[in-house]
């Protein structure tokens, strides 16, 4: 039974790490129907800014929380900068473009960024400094489940219940429900649509930037390619949940999550990627628009 | 009569000019050329630099005494980024601008994806570092050399430390699914069992990259492993002791010399203390090798990286087997390097008809205080 619930509790944490991750393209997917493959690379710049501002600050011997708290500022304002700027370069000129375009465009950026940061920082693998400290009182079952852990889950599920209230109850809110339901018509009612979906991309982007600091200092090592492995596990979840669904984007982070863990403790780790695409493949089957997504009805 | 002869005269004219003009192109190939394949770029390039730097030392040095018989040495460097994909293309590249000897490639993969373009152009090609079996045991590569034993020699020096050395029963072996990682673990596992006094507990493989590798460690945990032995790279390996740490298990772990590198130390910071990982032979005594390792600090003002030794080795090597053979002509390189020896930074070596160097081997590390120290 305790293995049964290390492995649950190791496949929460895994799926929270992707949640972080999944949020932010699920946001944008649901505003404007792009898949923003550059998003991956957003949460590497997050996590790169902050351990560069982590460490000057160790220099200088800043307590932990505060330099957790700067650099976790820091990154934010860095990624939204990056987010911001992808929009505007990548994305924006091609708003008219048939569906491809901008998704090629979203390729091309992610390639550019990943090496970008690889030609201005380094190829190599840099040890990221443990943020989220091994709390004292968290020991007796530090075997079983680790403070960064816990901090991750609180900080998914806290994002989540925030991005839910501003996109419910907000005047930002309802204008990017607005924009995702019918652009046009959301330009008819004043609402400056240029604006929302900068405002997308940059929560989405801030939202990356946390989880570039949780996520790194979780796993204690960073280099340019991270983004792209979690961000292609990142998206996955988020189609498995419904892309375009903020609780979908959690849900399904978690059933991944849990899934792959599973596979690992009970059958072998060899197959964690078959059963987690094996499960994709099923749900798409037979939910196609994922998990809580809605069913998109297509005009005519 | 008269004529044609003023027409050979003017046509000898004609060829002396053209001799007189063709110096630069002359001298263009009486230059030896060296290629220099691996990871330079990448998450990988701490493998494959150090041999770039390892192979100017030698070649300065031989340039800087007018080559070898007359000819410089002229240096070819290609990236390949540990990719096979992408190392064939390099291979193509260095083979059509016409090296006549390689030194690398650096990782396993790809230099078993870059060996038949090699082969069928008959070019020498030295490795201080790809470690699979095939490359030499399998004989399908007559052209191929290396200054590290192969992996079936690792295997076993894992597997009999655990065993023999820490008095270990129950093992775990753990392998990242790849070219060089995989093989490296199916030894350990076959030479465990072969032994008779250990059991292999668990055997998996993990997917490289992975965010989090919780799951895995709470099944060796599960498995009541007293040790672990990983095949793969550092990166992997940093993440699984960390983890390991993290979830208080005291199993020990002990890895391949993909994880014998600095690299491995300064990303697993203090998690990886008291690691086991195994290394080329200790050559620290070695009076060739502290003289290269001062080289390099003169030259380029730091510590060399990985497979240092082993690059400066198969340097010179080469650069001795084209001297003594006096071409670059496979056949006749190969006659030198298996009947001579030569002093190296990892001992005085020749090597044997498959391609190994001969008395070279490995040694057990284990991370003491921030640095890998030899484990006697």
């Amino acid at each position: 039974m305790d293995y049964f619930i290390e492995l649950f509790l190791g496949g929460i944490t895994r799926g929270a790490i992707y949640a972080l991750i999944a949020l932010g393209y699920t946001m944008v997917y649901g505003i404007i129907g792009l898949i923003n493959f550059a998003h991956g690379e957003i949460y590497m710049i997050g996590a790169f800014t902050s351990f560069i501002v982590a460490t000057v600050l160790s220099i200088y011997g800043f307590p932990l929380l505060a330099i957790v708290l700067i650099a976790g500022v820091a990154a934010v304002i860095w990624s939204s900068a990056y987010g911001y700027t992808v929009e505007k370069i990548a994305y924006k000129p091609l708003r008219h473009a048939p569906r491809l375009s901008p998704l090629i465009s979203a390729i091309g950026m992610s390639v550019f960024l990943q090496n970008y940061v690889l030609l201005a920082q380094t190829s190599d693998f840099l040890p990221f400094p443990e943020l989220i400290p091994e709390f004292a009182f968290m020991e007796p079952v530090a075997h079983i489940i680790g403070s960064s852990d816990i901090i991750i889950l609180i900080t998914t599920a806290v994002i989540m219940i925030i991005l839910t209230v501003v996109i419910k109850f907000t005047r930002v809110g309802k204008a990017m429900r607005a924009t995702a339901q019918d652009r046009t018509m959301a330009m008819l009612v004043g609402i400056n649509v240029n604006r929302i979906i900068s405002a997308t991309f940059i929560i989405g982007s801030a939202l990356a930037a946390i989880g570039g600091l949780l996520i790194a200092s979780h796993v204690g090592q960073i280099n340019f390619y991270i983004g792209f492995l979690a961000g292609i596990k990142a998206f996955t979840a988020a189609v498995l949940g419904g892309i375009g669904s903020i609780p979908g984007a959690v849900l399904g982070s978690l059933v991944l999550g849990l899934t792959e863990s599973f596979a690992t403790g009970y059958v072998s780790s060899d197959y964690e990627d078959v059963f987690a695409f094996s499960l994709l493949v099923l749900i798409l089957i037979f939910k196609p628009s994922g998990l809580l997504g809605k069913a998109e009805t297509k005009k005519v | 009569m008269k004529l044609m002869k003023s027409k050979k005269l003017i046509a000898a004219a004609a060829v002396m000019m053209m001799a007189m003009y063709a110096p630069g192109a002359v001298n263009a190939a009486d230059t030896i050329k060296f290629g220099i394949a691996g990871p330079h770029s990448g998450d990988l390039a701490s493998y494959g630099l150090p041999s770039v730097n390892a192979a100017k030392l030698v070649i300065d040095k031989v340039n800087a005494k007018g080559g070898i018989n007359g000819k410089k040495i002229e240096m070819l460097i290609e990236d390949d980024v540990c990719k096979p994909e992408i190392a064939t293309n390099t291979a193509t590249k260095l083979v059509s601008e016409g090296v006549q000897v390689v030194l690398g490639h650096i990782c396993s993969g790809a230099t078993v994806a870059a060996m038949p373009i090699y082969r069928d152009a008959k070019i020498l090609v030295m490795s201080p570092s790809a470690t699979t079996d095939p490359l030499t045991l399998s004989g399908e590569y007559p052209n191929f050399f290396r200054t590290i034993a192969p992996n079936a020699a690792q295997s076993p020096t894992m597997a009999d430390f655990a065993v023999n050395k820490l008095g270990l029963t129950k093992i775990a072996v753990i392998h990242d699914k790849g070219d060089y990682g995989k093989p490296l673990a199916e030894g350990a596992k076959k030479a465990v069992e072969d032994g008779g006094k250990g059991k292999v507990v668990l055997f998996e493989g993990i997917t490289p990259g992975a965010v989090d590798y919780s799951a895995i460690v709470q099944k060796i945990k599960q498995s009541g492993a007293e040790a672990v032995i990983f095949g793969g790279y550092h990166p992997e390996a940093s993440k699984i002791v960390s983890m390991m740490k993290k979830k208080r298990l005291k199993t020990e772990f002990i890895s391949d010399d993909g994880v014998k590198d600095d690299t491995f130390i300064k990303v697993a910071g203090k998690d990886a203390e008291g690691v086991y990982a195994v290394g080329p032979e200790d050559v620290t005594s070695n009076k060739m090798s502290i003289a290269a390792k001062e080289e390099h600090k003169a030259a380029f003002k730091s510590d060399p990286g990985a497979f240092f030794d082993g690059a400066y080795a198969a340097t010179t090597a080469m650069v001795n087997a084209i001297e003594k053979a006096g071409s670059t002509d496979l056949e006749a390189l190969k006659k030198v390097l298996q009947s001579e020896k030569v002093e190296t930074p990892v001992g005085n070596i020749n090597f044997d008809e498959k391609g190994d160097a001969v008395g070279v081997g490995y040694s057990m590390y284990q991370v003491q205080g921030g640095k890998f120290v030899v484990v006697k």
